[in-house]
Order: C-alpha cells, then sequence, then structure tokens
C-alpha cells in the first residue's frame, strides 16, 4: 500500500504546482455555473407547475458539479497514460514491483484529487455570497453532509474505475480519441450534466438509473441539496458499491488480457 | 486570397490521408451538439416555453449560433491553436515570410472534421425552419444569412484576442473558453432570457446580441419601428472583427521571441 500512498501525494503536488490553471478553471466554471442557473431561473419562470426539483436545490447541483468538474467528468485525460501505451513505454512501467492496474488507480485518484482540491474550495465560497436563489449554502443537516461525502467519494473511485476501461481499451485500438469521446459525451448526458436527472421524461430516469453514471455526480449533489432523502441514499450507496466492484473486477481481468498481448521489442 | 485556398486543399488531403478516423472523428463531432440540442427538447417536454420563445425559436437561434461556431472553428482553428505555434517557436518563422502573419497563421490549420457539428445545426436548422410558423419573406431569408456571417466573424474575433493572448503568456488560456464555448452555450438561448448585466455585456462588448436576439425580432415579427435597422443588426457584429485585428496587430508588434 505504501508505494501507492507516496505516489498519490508526488502526484497531488504536482498538481498543486499549476496556479495560473487553476484560477483560469475557476473563472470558467464559475461563469457556467451562473450561466446554467440563469437558464434554469428563465425555464422556471415559465411555469407554475411544481416541479421535481425546486430553483434552490438546482443552483445547488450546479455549483457542486462546477466545483467537482474534474471528479466527474470522463473526458478528463492523462496523455502520459495514452503516450506511454501507444508509443511502448509501457514496459518499463511493467518492470516495477507492482501491480499496473492499482499503480495506475491511485495515479489517476492522485490527479482528479489535487486538480478538484485548487478549485472546488474558492468556487463554494464566492458562491455561498451571492444572492438568492444563486447562493449557496449548507445541507439541511449534518446526516446529509456525510452522506454527501461518502457518496462522492464513491463516486470518484467509480468515475476512475470507468475511466481505467478506456484507457484499457487504448492498448486494443491504439487512439484514445474515439473511445474517450464517445464515453465522454454519453457519460455526461446520462450523468444529468446537460439535463438534470429529475428534469427528465420517465423513461429515460428509468434508463439512467440502471447506468453506473449517475451515481458519480448526480447522487451525492442531490443528496447534499435534499433532494435525495436518506433512506434512498443508503440503498444508493449499496448500489455505488455494487457498481465499484464490477467495474473493478471487470476491469483487472481486462488489463491482464490486455497485457498478454502485449509484445515488447528491442531495447 | 489564393494562397488562402492552397493551403485548405493542402490540409484537407493531409487530413484525408487518414480516413477512416476523419470520418469517425466528423461522426462524433456530429453527436457532441446533438445531445446538447436532446436536451434543450427535453427541457421543452416539460416547460412550454422559456420567457415567450417556443421551442422552435429557440431552436433557429440555437442553429444559427452553432452553424457560426462550427465555420469559424473549422477556418479558424490555427489561432485557437496558437499557443503551439508560440511555444514552439515556428510563429518565428511566420514572421520572417514577406506575407501577412493573419493569413499564415490561418493557414496553419483547418479543422475538418466539424464538419459533424455543421451537419448537426443544418438538421436543427431544417427541424426549426419546418415546425416554425413564420411568414417568410426575401428580406428575412437575408437576415438569416447575415446572421450565420456575422456569428463567423465574431467567433473568429474572439480566437483572435485570444491568440493575442499567448503573445505575453501561454498559461491560462482557458478564460478565453468562457468566450468562445460559453458564449456559443449561451447565445444557442435568445439573450433576452439573461440577466440585464449579462445580456447588456454580450451585445455591447461581445456583440451576440446583434446575430441573436435582435435580428430575431424581426425574424419573428416581434420589432416595432424600423425593421430595416432590426435587419441590418448583424452586419455590426461583422465589425468586431477590426478592433480584434488591431490588437492582434499590436501584439505581433510587441512580441519578443523566446530565443533560440
Amino acid at each position: 500500500m505504501k508505494p501507492y500512498i507516496s505516489l498519490f501525494k508526488m502526484r497531488v503536488l504536482k498538481g498543486l504546482q499549476y496556479k495560473t490553471a487553476a484560477i483560469a478553471g475557476i473563472l470558467t466554471q464559475f461563469f457556467w455555473g451562473i450561466m446554467y442557473i440563469m437558464i434554469f431561473e428563465a425555464f422556471y419562470s415559465s411555469t407554475t407547475n411544481p416541479q421535481p426539483i425546486s430553483l434552490v436545490e438546482l443552483a445547488q447541483v450546479v455549483w457542486l458539479q462546477q466545483s467537482f468538474l474534474v471528479f466527474i467528468m470522463l473526458w478528463f485525460r492523462d496523455n502520459e497514460l495514452i503516450t506511454q501505451i501507444t508509443s511502448g513505454q509501457i514496459a518499463y512501467e511493467l518492470c516495477r514491483p507492482m501491480n499496473l492496474y492499482s499503480f495506475w488507480y491511485a495515479k489517476l485518484i492522485a490527479q482528479r484529487l489535487s486538480a478538484a482540491m485548487l478549485r472546488c474550495l474558492p468556487i463554494l465560497l464566492v458562491a455561498s455570497l451571492l444572492p438568492e436563489p444563486y447562493r449557496f449554502s449548507l445541507p439541511p443537516d449534518l446526516i446529509t453532509f456525510l452522506l454527501f461525502i461518502v457518496t462522492l467519494f464513491l463516486g470518484l473511485l467509480l468515475i476512475v474505475s470507468i475511466s481505467m476501461m478506456i484507457y484499457i481499451s487504448i492498448f486494443y485500438t491504439m487512439s484514445g480519441t474515439g473511445s474517450l469521446l464517445i464515453f465522454g459525451v454519453f457519460g455526461e448526458f446520462f450523468a444529468g450534466m446537460l439535463i438534470p436527472v429529475p428534469l427528465m421524461p420517465d423513461a429515460l430516469r428509468r434508463v439512467v438509473y440502471l447506468l453506473p453514471f449517475r451515481y458519480a455526480s448526480d447522487l451525492p449533489f442531490r443528496i447534499y441539496a435534499g433532494n435525495i432523502g436518506t433512506r434512498e441514499a443508503i440503498i444508493s450507496i449499496g448500489v455505488q458499491i455494487l457498481w465499484l466492484s464490477v467495474l473493478v473486477l471487470i476491469g483487472r481481468m481486462w488489463i491482464k488480457n490486455a497485457l498478454r498481448r502485449v509484445v515488447i521489442q528491442g531495447g | 486570397m489564393k494562397l488562402y485556398f492552397k493551403y485548405m486543399s493542402v490540409l484537407l488531403r493531409s487530413q484525408m490521408a487518414y480516413r477512416a478516423s476523419f470520418i469517425l472523428l466528423s461522426i462524433g463531432q456530429f453527436f457532441v451538439p446533438f445531445l446538447a440540442f436532446i436536451s434543450i427538447v427535453l427541457f421543452f417536454q416539460r416547460f412550454p416555453s422559456v420567457v415567450g420563445w417556443s421551442l422552435y425559436q429557440v431552436a433557429l437561434c440555437y442553429s444559427v449560433v452553432h452553424m457560426a461556431f462550427a465555420i469559424s472553428e473549422c477556418c479558424v482553428r490555427g489561432f485557437d491553436s496558437f499557443s503551439s505555434l508560440i511555444v514552439n517557436g515556428d510563429f518565428d518563422r511566420i514572421l520572417v515570410r514577406p506575407r501577412s502573419t493573419v493569413l499564415q497563421v490561418l493557414g496553419s490549420k483547418f479543422e475538418f472534421t466539424r464538419v459533424g457539428r455543421l451537419t448537426q445545426s443544418l438538421v436543427v436548422l431544417i427541424y426549426a425552419l419546418i415546425n416554425l410558423d413564420v411568414q417568410w419573406s426575401p428580406y428575412k431569408l437575408l437576415t438569416l444569412l447575415f446572421m450565420i456571417i456575422s456569428g463567423v466573424f465574431i467567433f473568429s474575433g474572439i480566437y483572435i484576442l485570444g491568440a493575442t493572448l499567448c503573445f505575453w503568456t501561454v498559461e491560462g488560456l482557458e478564460v478565453v473558453n468562457i468566450l468562445t464555448d460559453g458564449g456559443r452555450e449561451m447565445a444557442q438561448y435568445p439573450l433576452n432570457i439573461y440577466k440585464d448585466w449579462m445580456r447588456k455585456f454580450f451585445t455591447f462588448v461581445i456583440p451576440f446580441g446583434t446575430i441573436n436576439y435582435l435580428p430575431l425580432m424581426f425574424i419573428f415579427d416581434k420589432t416595432e419601428g424600423n425593421s430595416l435597422v432590426y435587419m441590418l443588426i448583424p452586419l455590426v457584429g461583422i465589425l468586431f472583427i477590426i478592433p480584434c485585428l488591431m490588437i492582434w496587430g499590436f501584439g505581433v508588434k510587441q512580441y519578443q521571441s523566446t530565443g533560440s
């Protein structure tokens, strides 16, 4: 476990170096957040029917989406990993006395964590100073907050295990662009990033609940907003763990298979 | 101008060399905005209208903005990825050639895979035109055409501004995305659904309003007073490129190579 932890630390420190990029990212995400809430506000103002999620709750979801964007984005990619696979430098990685799957897993999580650490607090802080309905507020109670933290981290593990699949597929296709694009676009849609899950038509929502994508972003954020009750949240944690173990298991088997095919030439 | 098309045909041929990858990327480019449009349709299933605009009216607005975005992303890609020219030092080579820098940077890259996005917005445009209940006249069609052309110029202007920033710093260029991607997302809805300050910024500073809200009023017969003004407003948006090019010229003069 120790090598994974130190690798993890190194990555986090490396990520914290890029401060300008982080500030630029914060500004960008702040703009997107405001814009989305304005669009939702405009839609909400055109009807008096009650909606399955209130505008204030939706604002919480939007701000969490923006500040934890790097946690939940499938297209957040590590070019280093991709070049390693396509250029054959993977040979060095294989020499290390570590399990390749766990090694990459630690690396990818660290990357997302370091990127999010810099961004989430400033965005949420400024957002909590805005007037209603744009304001980001505290969760209704402590249990909600704890459930949010637990589901958020399980969600991070889930997203990384999905993106591991994308990287492993590069062993076969030699180019990540295609699979990243397809996974990224559809994953984003099914995670409720384009249209919030509660506002989807019933049939679509049923499909979305069956897929893993929403359990990484929609679930923790709506728990925070108070849109999902405690009982449903606890059941969903079970679903998260189930998906996580299935995906990690498949990923490990698949990478073993892929590595068996790898032929290292010369040296 | 002849040189520009020469650049274009060379790059087209080089991208066509990998035909399968080109087709796949184009198809991918078709689906990215397509799902965004599906989401808009889904929104309208739940909400009847947005500040008085119907789905088809928004669809028209959406298709115009996305079409302009696709064309400018294809043709002005050189400016979008300009930071790599600076970092590699390739810009120094451009400076010593006896042709204008704008032309050469424009010709340095084309993204023909944006054909996918363009097709998508054409489909949405046709969908909107079939379903809209509007008395079309030659003037309105002309206005629509002006809107697209002007949109291309506005997006190009923003790309040029972003590239000019590279003369001073190549870090934190993500901010430019607020104006390009953000501008696109924002202008796909009529601007009057937003708060006042937001609308004013995107009308008077970055003139998205001239291709969006104002001419749309004319097309949907919501105008009061002289409609000729509304018709010609998109052309004002084209003027946006002039200050952008001036700032670019200033940047080129300031530029000091990194040496070696």
